[in-house]
């Protein structure tokens, strides 16, 4: 396997030119003015060759990605330069002509694939849908080349888990079922727009190697379009940085991450580097103890929950989706009062229910959600937003209350122009550090955090998370931090609570817990953690398969 | 505490806003169509005349001015006179102001009742959402037109039992709609972070749901208004609505229905008059819900 790998390696690198993007340029339409997003990008693409595309959000990077099969959004239109895709240039090209390529020749995989399914049908009957639609196969051969992608994409149960439902597979086997329906036709191209962005680090491991497998199997052409460097630089041959639209810098992986030129591309990696050293603290603000919670008295989501966060410092919550850290938010808060357990605020018992509990007991903890856009009224603006909790628990009006707002404002690095904005009008990460003023405009003791950043992209995220540890220096604000991204843990943490499946696996200093020897649960969730080296997942594969053959042998 | 550190002392500037309410406005009407257009200068007039019929209409409302009834059209009676030799002409615009300020009173009582509800039913959830939505339910299994005639025959035709009956009637209706789209406004973040604050019903209700559905909830009141509009007529016509000598457009026709079979059209002129503006409050809905709902032409 290994060395069939190389070999393809080498095969590919070789390949003639599939796509030749050049000058793209692409305008969009926003309140009734076009803008240009893509100012002239050009792009070359050989057979078999993995092309990444990084940069933050509004990069145009997706944007790119769909104009590499000749599509732009509803909004968007191409203006000027080709996409010549072997050999035919795609903007002149028909819309039939067009539409003759997708799917057979040119497949896509959406970042979400639960919402690209459609949930009323099988999953084999969508993913045959292409081929059959095309006349590329008829339905028999269609079924079986379909199983046959499962076997490859290591899908448990290849024969019998197309007759299921999307809802009834899990988020990873559901991506690699998309991955096989772009695959299908045998496509020349694919283009990955953020594959797993939205799947735990655990679930992203399986669903990389085997979207790197297929697509080497193949020798299939393919654009993979990602924020996240250390995943990019598992998957491509080649990087290329973007930024408001252009092109910043362009390399073999292996050089760029050695040594990136641009100072912008620099920043890039430097994001991961954050780290703070753990401190420690003896005075207690909030203590879970031995808590049980259910969803509607039968399912139990949280067993035994010990927690505590002393004054000051920061703990993190983490593991994978399901594990229960939200539901332990929700139990502190007492959306979801406890079964069983207590949860001390300074000492004292918190009343278990929402409606129980006191303003002044509500003033002291407060909560900061993963997805701003959710988390405001968009029909609220700036000054109301943050001006309502100063009004509701601190008597605040007029004047007296708009000064207040303005020193939030500055507190939090924004200007004050945007005082009277409506969320519509803010940009993501001007949206989370909103609803930060938020939490903070009463004087909280416990901000609860959950996934504050993994909405956003690298470079916000780290701007806010150098926000929020400058906060707590300036304020002595405790946080109880929810993530399942080790990264950030590493960033901000003193301590870490790993939880599985409604448990406390570990918990204790940073150090203690990312350090070996770890329980076998925190061993996966630490070892699932992209790396920035492009020999990262490879090393990995190996290393667990060896040890999974001693297992068997044992 | 540090904030005081870095705070201005001087008190902020009032920051404008980019537009002024008034020029967002018109940007808006300015890419209307025609037929939005149309209506929203249908509903003009017709507010026009409601507001200023004492002035504009030649005679008194109830006022009878000649001796023969059913007189023809002419210069001294523009559109002739009715049954009882009142001036048909100033009936008309008479029944606009009786007619449209009952309809519009019945549609507010009745988005009030029902939207109030509704949204509350949404954020309880449980047992109230249960009980209000299948008391709905059993109101709705009776023919509207049938219960009000029952209701109004049991409890009188007076005006104020008329916007009652028809409003509670109605809100129904408003109940289903607003239950529904504030179904997905409660499950927002924003709304549960209201609630963590120890926000009351009513901050709830009014300030984070309200707002989030008003573009849904001001469509459907157009469309509520024409319906309730068409029944208060439907209702007169019946003779259980607006009573004499009350001028209104749906008795009007009732009265002058005689006239028919002689082939003069003069009772089509309330009938016209009901069905113009019910065209022209569906035109300016249409456009209103087409740009609201984000539904653009290229998406």
């Amino acid at each position: 396997m290994k060395s069939e790998a190389k070999k393809s390696d080498a095969k590919r690198t070789k390949g003639e030119v599939l796509l030749e993007i050049k000058d793209l340029k692409i305008s969009g339409q926003s309140d009734d003015v076009w803008h240009e997003i893509v100012k002239g990008v050009g792009l070359t693409l050989k057979r078999g060759e993995v092309l990444g595309l990084i940069g933050e959000s509004g990069a145009g990077k997706s944007t790119i990605g769909l104009a590499a099969m000749g599509f732009a959004r509803p909004g968007c239109r191409i203006t000027g330069g080709s996409i010549i895709f072997d050999g035919k240039d795609l903007r002149k090209a028909s819309e039939e002509e067009r539409r003759a390529l997708r799917g057979s020749r040119i497949a896509y995989v959406a970042q979400s694939a639960a919402a690209s399914f459609n949930p009323a049908h099988r999953i084999i009957d969508q993913t045959v849908e292409t081929a059959i639609g095309h006349d590329v196969l008829d339905r028999g051969k269609a079924e079986a080349n379909a199983k046959d992608l499962y076997t490859r994409l290591k899908l448990p149960n290849p024969n019998s888990i197309g007759s299921r439902y999307p809802h009834q597979v899990s988020g990873g086997q559901l991506q690699r079922a998309m991955t096989a329906m772009a695959m299908s036709c045998r496509p020349d191209l694919i283009i990955f727009d953020e594959p797993t962005t939205a799947l735990d680090v655990t679930t992203q491991v399986d669903v990389l190697a085997a979207m790197r497998d297929i697509v080497e199997q193949f020798n299939t052409a393919a654009i993979y379009i990602t924020h996240d460097l250390a995943v990019v630089a598992q998957m491509a041959h080649r990087i290329m940085v973007l930024r408001y639209g252009k092109l910043i810098e362009e390399a073999p992986t292996r050089e760029m991450l050695k040594s990136p030129k641009e100072a912008y591309t620099k920043t890039l990696w430097a994001v991961r580097s954050l780290a703070m050293p753990e401190r420690t603290g003896k005075d207690v603000v909030l203590r879970v103890h031995d808590v049980d919670a259910t969803y509607g008295g039968v399912i139990k989501v949280l067993e035994n929950v010990t927690v505590q966060v002393p004054r000051g410092r920061t703990v993190a919550v983490v593991g994978e989706s399901g594990s229960g850290k939200s539901t332990l938010a929700r139990a502190i808060t007492g959306l979801l009062p406890p079964r069983k357990g207590e949860v001390y605020f300074n000492g004292k018992p918190l009343p278990r229910a929402l409606k129980d509990r006191d303003k002044d007991t509500l003033r002291r903890i407060q909560m900061i959600y993963q997805s701003a856009d959710t988390a405001l009224n968009p029909r609220q603006r700036v000054r109301d937003v943050i001006g309502r909790p100063l009004e509701f628990y601190l008597g605040l009006k007029g004047q007296e209350r708009d000064r207040k707002v303005v020193e939030l404002l500055e507190q939090i690095e924004l200007s004050e122009d945007l005082i009277d904005r409506l969320p519509g009008e803010l940009s993501g990460g001007q949206k989370q550090r909103i609803c930060i003023a938020r939490a903070l405009s009463v004087n909280p003791e416990l901000i609860i955090c959950d996934e504050v950043t993994s909405a956003l992209d690298q470079i916000v995220a780290e701007e806010i998370l150098k926000l929020l540890l400058r906060l707590q220096k300036e304020l002595k604000v405790s946080y109880l931090y929810i993530t399942h991204d080790l990264a950030t843990v590493r960033a901000i943490a003193d301590e870490i609570v790993v939880m599985y499946q409604g448990r406390v696996v570990q918990q204790g200093l940073k150090t203690e817990v990312l350090s070996p020897p770890h329980p076998p649960y925190t061993e996966l969730l630490l070892s699932s953690v992209p790396e920035m080296d492009p020999d990262w997942l490879t090393r990995l594969l190996e290393k667990r398969e060896a040890k999974g053959k001693v297992a068997a042998k044992a | 505490m540090s904030v005081d550190q870095t705070a201005p002392q001087a008190a902020p500037r009032t920051v404008k806003a980019r537009r002024t309410v008034a020029q967002n406005v018109w940007r808006t009407l300015k890419k209307a169509p025609y037929s939005a257009w149309f209506g929203m200068i249908v509903i003009a007039i017709y507010i026009f005349v409601a507001f200023f019929a004492p002035w504009i209409a030649p005679y008194g409302e109830a006022e009878v001015v000649s001796q023969q009834p059913f007189e023809l059209w002419s210069w001294t009676h523009w559109f002739g006179t009715d049954q009882l030799g009142r001036d048909m002409l100033t009936r008309l615009l008479f029944g606009a102001r009786n007619t449209i300020g009952i309809a519009l009173a019945t549609t507010l009582l009745a988005f009030a009742i029902g939207g109030g509800l509704g949204i509350m039913a949404s954020i309880f959830r449980g047992w109230v959402d249960q009980l209000l939505s299948r008391a709905v339910d059993t109101l709705m299994a009776i023919p509207l037109l049938i219960f009000a005639l029952i209701l109004l025959s049991i409890f009188g035709s007076s005006v104020r039992n008329l916007i009652i009956i028809i409003a509670v009637l109605d809100s129904t209706r408003v109940y289903r709609l607003s239950r529904s789209v504030a179904m997905n406004v409660v499950v927002m973040d924003y709304v549960e972070a209201a609630k963590l604050r120890g926000e009351g019903l009513v901050w709830i209700m009014f300030r984070e749901v309200l707002p989030n559905i008003m573009p849904t909830m001001v469509a459907e009141f157009g469309l509520r208004f024409c319906f309730v509009f068409l029944t208060i007529s439907a209702l007169s016509f019946l003779g259980l609505g607006i009573q004499p000598p009350t001028a209104d457009w749906g008795s009007m026709v009732r009265e002058n229905a005689t006239l028919i079979t002689y082939g003069d059209i003069t009772p089509l002129l309330p009938a016209g008059a009901i069905a113009l503006l019910t065209v022209a409050v569906n035109f300016v809905v249409d456009w209103f819900l087409h740009k609201t709902s984000g539904l653009r032409d290229e998406k």
